[in-house]
């Protein structure tokens, strides 16, 4: 048996060099965001002590706080909206037949392969006519809109998979489709809205090019937004910068390691959209 | 229920999804091929000029480099993924190693990460006095030190290799959640047919994985394509015009040059490269069934 021990050995060893090497800049930026006020450093070298203060100077002096709380209102607005847009027309898509579905299903799923930068030219255009840019609108409504590609071929696909003796069950008992869907389909969907929330608040917080153009005042701007211009405006400030780099990152991290599983058996499926 | 009512039911439950897909994506979209048409500056009257936005984008230099990179990036964010990913899942699938999930959670932790914190953070290990250069000098490899981002020769391929970082864990996991999905007689069968490793990789794995690489990349290709977050927060597109990628010029034209119906066309030729790559992929994913 030892040339089994030596292959789960070698195969060990490969796998435990990539995570090092994956998590090697991670930690390395978390422990630059620990170090003293202006330390300029060159390597990973362990600070006197933990400077957390970094953390409430970037949090508080450099807006820090602002620019997480928009990212907050826009992502949970955009998760908000893209589950119920997503839950009615993918029970459309899932359980109904009808003229054209074929038609309307492909359509809206080519929201899955138009790059963004396709659309952002005359969005910000006609945004600005209607005098909703600098406003979270011009951020969330299009977010809405293309999230609502990927959330209808999500919950249709979990619609589709429901049992129809179910659906025929409770239609026999004179139940209403959108009672149907309130008492018999959504408590058990649970699992699959999870993941929807999941992906869409994690794209939505990471979103840059839409609020990059449509959001010019500083008050209004998202966490990588802000990340981005305070990078490019304090490029001696590094332990500043990582500790808001840190900031920006920690609550999509924190809901990707709670939910990782799940998201991950999400990502797959969803990546087979495409 | 009336029969009427019955029948605009479905419509009903569409309506919302569509009230934010026409106007914020189908719309603009349309419009975008509308402007590749014109000559624009956003503010003052657009003037109609045919093809000139496409000859002038197929012409530039700059244009064309653009898209060289993009190409360049399609190596690094889907081809090196892939090709360390295959190996990687493999052994480890069938070494199972103890803790294994757990090491693939954190080779994919990257994917989590909004792409401007890996931005800036890439940008300060990649710097001329980061710790990358620190490392090299410990080793004694002082000549190997350079500005990485800042260096013609290795600005791109350093924003490639940062891609590299970002995806392979997404493809470790599709592949590893893959190899689950082939049913384990297929091995028993090639074991009795004598197959050597190889041998059993080339006619039982990869075949079995054929839908997760599909996947993985139609993925990062497209990433590739589309790569402007960590463009725009590293380097601009520079040294130089080193970088720039098409992405980076739709910005610059439309935001910064006042010249829409450029913008509009790079994009539409963007567009039509994405749409073809994605189809090819599957296409040819599906001939080898």
């Amino acid at each position: 048996m030892t040339v089994a021990h030596t292959t789960v050995t070698r195969s060990a060893a490969i796998l435990i060099s990539f995570a090092v090497i994956t998590v090697l800049p991670i930690f390395g930026i978390v422990l630059l965001s620990l170090q003293p006020e202006q330390a300029q450093l060159s390597g990973f070298e362990l600070p006197d002590r933990l400077h957390f203060e970094n953390y409430a100077r970037a949090f508080a002096v450099a807006h820090f706080a602002s620019y997480l709380q928009s990212s907050l209102i826009v992502s949970v607005a955009v998760v908000v909206g893209t589950v119920i847009v997503s839950t009615l027309s993918g029970y459309a898509f899932g359980t109904m037949r009808f003229a054209g579905e074929k038609v309307l299903f492909y359509l809206l799923l080519a929201g899955l392969v138009i790059p963004f930068e396709a659309v952002i030219v005359p969005l910000y255009v006609e945004l600005r006519a209607g005098r909703l840019t600098n406003s979270y609108w011009s951020v969330i409504l299009p977010l809405i809109a293309i999230n609502s590609s990927f959330g209808t071929f999500w919950m249709r696909a979990y619609f589709r998979q429901v049992p129809r003796q179910l659906l025929e069950a409770a239609t026999l008992d004179g139940a209403g489709s959108l009672r149907i869907l309130w008492k018999v389909l959504l408590p058990g969907a649970r699992p699959a809205l999870l993941t929807l929330v999941v992906l869409v608040f994690m794209w939505s917080w990471n979103e840059f090019l839409l609020p990059l153009v449509m959001l010019s005042r500083e008050d209004l701007r998202t966490a990588p937004l802000g990340l981005a211009f305070f990078s490019s405006r304090y490029t001696t400030d590094r332990v500043g910068m990582a500790a808001a780099a840190v900031m920006v990152a920690l609550p999509v991290v924190v809901l990707f390691m709670a939910t990782h599983r799940r998201f991950v058996h999400g990502m797959w499926v969803g990546a087979l959209k495409s | 229920m009336s029969a009427r009512g019955r029948t605009a039911l479905p419509y009903l439950y569409l309506l919302p999804a569509f009230l934010f897909f026409v106007p914020f994506v189908l719309v603009p979209f349309v419009h975008t091929v509308g402007l590749s048409f014109y000559d624009w500056d956003g503010l003052t009257a657009a003037a109609f000029t045919g093809f000139d936005n496409y000859r002038e984008a197929f012409d530039s230099a700059l244009v064309r480099s653009a898209f060289g990179h993009a190409l360049g990036l399609v190596f690094f964010f889907g081809v090196l993924p892939v090709l360390l990913a295959l190996p990687l899942a493999v052994s480890s699938a069938r070494a199972r190693i103890p803790g294994g999930n757990a090491l693939r959670t954190l080779i994919f932790l990257p994917q989590a990460i909004p792409v401007v914190v890996v931005g800036v953070s890439w940008g300060w290990i990649l710097a001329l006095d980061g710790p990358l250069n620190a490392g090299l000098r410990a080793l004694g490899l002082e000549w190997a030190a350079v500005d990485w981002l800042g260096s013609f020769t290795w600005a791109l391929p350093s924003l490639g290799l940062v891609g590299t970082w970002t995806l392979l864990g997404l493809c470790v996991t599709l592949f590893f959640a893959g190899l689950q999905q082939i049913p384990g007689s297929l091995y028993d069968a090639a074991a009795v047919d004598g197959a050597g490793r190889w041998r059993e990789f080339f006619a039982v794995t990869l075949p079995g994985l054929k839908g997760p690489i599909t996947v993985a990349l139609s993925v990062t290709v497209i990433a590739a394509l589309r790569a402007f977050d960590l463009v725009f927060v590293t380097t601009r597109g520079g040294p130089g015009t080193e970088t720039v990628v098409p992405g980076i010029l739709i910005y610059r034209r439309a935001f910064e040059d006042g010249r829409l119906g450029s913008a509009a066309a790079i994009a539409v030729i963007l567009s039509i490269v994405v749409f073809a790559v994605t189809f090819l992929i599957n296409r040819i994913s599906e001939r080898n069934a």
